[in-house]
């Protein structure tokens, strides 16, 4: 699992990259949400500290950046599994056995939507269309690579591989 | 039939190859023999309509931008593709980037645009790389920057990545997420042309729209209006999905007969089964009945005749086995979970409406459900800021109009009785059930609580309620 808490900081490399997030818009607000990114994928959740670091960075209301990430689905509220796994079950996933994946990984894990395991390695959660409609069923992880095409035995040999990676 | 977006050229993602097979040809040609005006009229005389569902003719939209400099503007490129159903761009992403970076390059000089935003939703992370690679490719050869290819014109392209709003494919809505803000549409007017992102006029274009526009310039306004539908011109991305044997993208002219794209590209229904229905355009498009399917032609104004509409030609095929009532509350869960919550007819509608789809799932409806439902469609279509309300609205109204009687069959209720809704209507006139303020008008304050017990104890208004 991810850390519970933290203190958010970038370091002088990230500080480069919050300068270039800037000059990309003509108002710093319009920074926000690449920074929340670079937060996650440092920090792996956006903690309210994080937002209030953001805000700082940004000159902007605290509030406000909590109102954007509270706003967007992928900005993690709350610390996942290692690996969050995310499962659409919208109309062309549903119909090519979508919500037999979801219960699947739910039953194994024995966890239900956006829980943890104990030994905090996976998270599940059920998504909406991630645009994988013609090689349903899908799930991705960690907001990163697409596993399409799914079947039974596919979930299992990913499942003991993410496992065994660690 | 020859290809304009999805070539079968392999590796055309790369540059190199892509330049080799004529790419950025048409750019050239723009910047040293095109004025600004003079590649809109091409456009227009291509009579290319948006791909990302409103199918607003593309020149036409363009024009609608001021000229001269007085203000920055703006081009906004949706690759947000969110709705249901929906898989074009990211194959654009993936098969052909230049093309796609091409077209909107020469859209912006055509509106003398300096800064161009593509909008990619967040899930796409492996399609953002592929493109964050393609533009700063093209930054390296000279044909985004300044002063470019030695024409005066100065341009920069961004990549500006989402985090999971289906709203934000809204074009109001993805200004202000660019903006750094909540993803809320905005009122209309002023229009993106006139008021846009950061106040200043922008143009919003879906990918696969921007993707023609090299082949226009290079090919003319006139080779592409031959090509499919005459009222809706060229080559659409038809994403297939569903029971079908081989789904996937494919690019085919408009008009194209809707079984000849199941049965000769996408090898016919799975298992052999018959159809039952068939979203034509993402999720938000109202359904087609088998019958209706059958002589149906892949183009807006033929969809348009039935009620229903192109949208991104995403077509999602269900067979006669399908739930089609649990293909419905799928459907308003997902504009449940993704409303944006400003306009009060569809954050509460679209609640009430799958409340009502998950107790007829669950076996508890009431056959008065199925006009409740048509309703409360009703009540939010049209009553709301942005077209999600309407999105949600159509497949609700037209999948319980057209397969009624799928939903009557979950319904085990056997007799009709007098409908609570109308009960819980029908307090405010009659005398036995007066709301408190009429009460308190008429000074019979005194039987206020004993009516107030008695109309909480009332077993439709608990049902109602429940």
């Amino acid at each position: 699992m991810n850390k519970e808490n933290y203190i958010p900081v970038f370091d002088e490399n990230e500080m480069k990259m919050v300068e270039h997030h800037k000059s990309k818009y003509p108002a710093q607000m319009a920074a926000v949400m690449p920074l929340l990114w670079m937060i996650q994928e440092k920090y792996g959740w956006i903690s309210v500290d994080a937002m209030r670091y953001v805000g700082d960075l940004l000159k902007l209301p605290h509030d406000h950046v909590l109102g954007v990430a509270t706003f967007y689905s992928m900005y993690f509220k709350k610390p996942t599994g290692k690996y969050h796994l995310q499962i659409c079950t919208n109309v062309s996933c549903m119909l090519c056995g979508g919500y037999e994946v979801f219960h699947y990984i739910s039953d194994k894990l024995g966890i239900k939507n956006k829980e943890i395991t104990s030994d905090g390695m996976f998270s599940i959660e059920e998504v909406e269309c991630l645009g994988s409609c013609a090689t349903a069923p899908m799930l991705q992880i960690n907001n990163k690579e697409f596993h399409e095409k799914l079947t039974l035995e596919e979930v299992d040999k990913l499942l003991n591989n993410l496992r065994n990676s660690n | 039939m020859e290809k304009i977006i999805l070539k079968d050229i392999p590796d055309l993602d790369k540059i190199s190859v892509y330049e080799n097979n004529g790419g950025y040809a048409a750019w050239k040609k723009v910047l040293s023999q095109m004025k600004p005006d003079e590649v809109i009229e091409e456009v227009k005389k291509s009579g290319l309509r948006g791909r990302g569902g409103a199918c607003f003719p593309t020149g036409l939209k363009w024009s609608f931008m001021p000229k001269g400099n007085d203000k920055p503007k703006y081009l906004c490129c949706n690759g947000d593709e969110s709705e249901p159903g929906s898989f074009k761009d990211r194959e654009i992403f993936e098969k052909n980037p230049h093309q796609f970076i091409e077209g909107s390059l020469i859209a912006a000089y055509a509106m003398g645009i300096k800064a161009v935003y593509v909008y990619i939703r967040g899930e796409y992370w492996k399609w953002i790389n592929i493109m964050e690679e393609c533009v700063s490719d093209a930054y390296k050869k000279g044909f985004i920057g300044e002063n470019v290819q030695g024409s005066g014109y100065s341009v920069d392209m961004y990549i500006h990545k989402g985090a999971g709003a289906y709203i934000c494919g809204e074009e109001s809505s993805l200004m202000n997420s660019l903006e750094g803000k909540r993803g809320y549409p905005r009122v209309k007017p002023p229009f993106p042309a006139a008021v846009g992102v950061w106040g200043n006029p922008t143009t919003i274009n879906n990918i696969e729209t921007l993707a023609n526009i090299p082949e226009i310039i290079n090919k003319g306004g006139e080779w592409f209006s031959k090509i499919g539908d005459p009222k809706h011109p060229g080559t659409l991305l038809f994403g297939v999905s569903g029971h079908v044997n081989k789904p996937g993208v494919y690019e085919l002219p408009t008009g194209i007969p809707l079984m000849t794209l199941i049965n000769d590209y996408c090898g016919g229904v799975k298992n052999g089964k018959d159809i039952k229905m068939i979203i034509p355009g993402g999720s938000s498009m109202p359904p087609l009945t088998k019958e209706e399917s059958l002589n149906m032609k892949m183009d807006a104004e033929s969809l348009k005749a039935v009620g229903s509409a192109i949208g991104t030609a995403g077509v999602m095929v269900m067979d006669e086995d399908t739930d089609i009532v649990h293909v419905l509350q799928r459907i308003t869960k997902f504009y449940y979970h993704e409303s944006c919550g400003q306009c009060t007819p569809c954050r509460e509608g679209c609640g009430w409406m799958l409340k009502v789809l998950n107790r007829i799932m669950d076996g508890t409806g009431r056959h008065s459900d199925l006009d409740l439902l048509i309703s409360v469609a009703e009540n939010i279509e049209g009553n709301t800021i942005c077209a999600l309300g309407d999105a949600a609205a159509w497949p609700v109204k037209w999948t319980v109009r057209k397969f009624r009687k799928e939903f009557e069959a979950k319904i085990k209720e056997d007799k009709a009785d007098l409908p609570a809704a109308n009960k819980v209507h029908g307090l405010r006139k009659s005398d036995e059930y007066m709301t408190i303020s009429d009460h308190a008008e008429q000074g019979k304050v005194e039987d206020l609580m004993g009516k107030v017990q008695e109309l909480t104890q009332n077993e439709d208004i608990k049902r109602f309620s429940s």
